[in-house]
């Protein structure tokens, strides 16, 4: 029973946090604390502070951990594919139905008026690291490190992931 | 070894992507496109819109997809798994820390250090994506109003990008029927004149 009400929050959180992210928290708050009483606010909210030091998409994280709080491990697995098999398989399914009909008119004109907004997404968000980056860490650092980061990745074309560690390790050295 | 690639480029995105799921667009990007060739710049596009349009995290839903190209569903298992897993056992360990943890500015510097890195990458894809659907738009004036309706939606209005997408995939949708059927029209019309 317990698993079937673990993956019954964490489906629910998820469907309806349209968007995913950070808008989802506090539908998963609403069924681990107010609904299921899994958790004190309190719990929840440490919870959440160590999983925000962390990588990765916020709504698996609190999903697999508040499992295997509830239940050990079984219950960490029903709360991630609670969370993640759903929109996955809409995923899969809807973009299967579009290869098949690649050729017909109606799937072109849709997937090439979709090019046009992703663009406009993606500025959007490098928009808002930019102002984030530029309001916790200052202009001064965010312009070295940009910079920096362009040269290695643009230029030397180095992996994102060694970037991203070489940043890691500038912030332990000047950013606290 | 597909599935071992696959896993452990997932791996890489779930480990590198700190600040939450958009951190790990151009990620995806670097591993799926660029590094291993799986999928190309416009079918990343499609699934970012698509992924956009439907509920739940936008990482895991590409890694779906990417999987599943790949080798179907056992492809998607492991994707998903990758990108999914070992962060929630960082979780488990981490949370024996809690308290060394929640006030150490070693780690949000740490953190904050890679937002720029992220908006660098974020901003050459937005270029990137931005000359490939110029060129290969049909009709300029079409992307450049898909673009300036999308600024509006988005920056002023303030809709939600999903329901950007379906709008748009809808109007495309009718339109390009709309304009089929004139065409068939208009053939019939010119084949009646001969």
């Amino acid at each position: 029973m317990i698993y079937l009400q673990i993956f019954w929050a964490f489906f629910i959180a998820n469907i309806l946090g349209y968007g995913g992210g950070p808008p989802g928290i506090p539908l998963v708050q609403n069924e681990v604390v107010n609904h299921y009483h899994w958790l004190t606010n309190q719990e929840f909210g440490e919870i959440l502070a160590v999983a925000n030091a962390l990588p990765s998409p916020i709504s698996t994280k609190l999903a697999g951990y508040i499992g295997y709080e509830v239940a050990g491990v079984p219950g960490a697995v029903v709360g991630l594919i609670a969370t993640v098999a759903p929109t996955a398989i809409a995923m899969i399914l809807l973009l299967g139905f579009m290869n098949v009909f690649q050729k017909a008119p109606q799937i072109k004109a849709m997937t090439q008026s979709v090019r046009s907004i992703v663009a406009v997404m993606l500025g959007i968000l490098a928009y808002e690291f930019i102002q984030g980056s530029i309001e916790q860490i200052g202009w001064v650092h965010t312009l070295i490190l940009a910079a920096a980061a362009f040269f290695f990745l643009e230029n030397r074309k180095i992996h994102p992931a060694v970037v991203i560690a070489g940043a890691m390790v500038y912030g332990v050295v000047f950013l606290h | 070894m597909i599935y071992w690639q696959l896993f452990l480029a997932f791996f890489r995105i779930g480990i590198f992507g700190y600040g939450g799921g958009p951190t790990m667009i151009p990620l995806v990007h670097a591993e799926c496109v660029k590094k291993y060739n799986w999928v190309s710049a416009e079918e990343f596009a499609d699934y970012y819109a698509l992924g956009n349009a439907l509920p739940g995290p936008i990482a895991t839903k590409m890694a779906a997809y990417v999987g599943y190209k790949m080798k179907a569903w056992l492809g998607a298992t492991v994707a998903i798994t990758a990108v999914s897993l070992p962060v929630v056992i960082g979780m488990v360990v981490l949370m024996q820390f809690v308290s060394v943890l929640k006030n150490s500015s070693t780690v949000n510097g740490m953190i904050q250090a890679i937002q720029p890195v992220i908006a660098v990458m974020m901003i050459t894809l937005t270029y990137e994506f931005f000359i490939k659907g110029w060129k290969g738009a049909q009709k300029k004036s079409g992307y450049l109003g898909l673009l300036a309706l999308s600024i509006v939606g988005l920056l002023l209005l303030d809709i939600h990008p999903g329901l950007l997408v379906a709008v748009i995939l809808l109007g495309a949708f009718l339109y390009s029927t709309w304009h089929a059927k004139q065409q068939k029209a208009k053939e019939q019309r010119s084949s009646r004149q001969l």
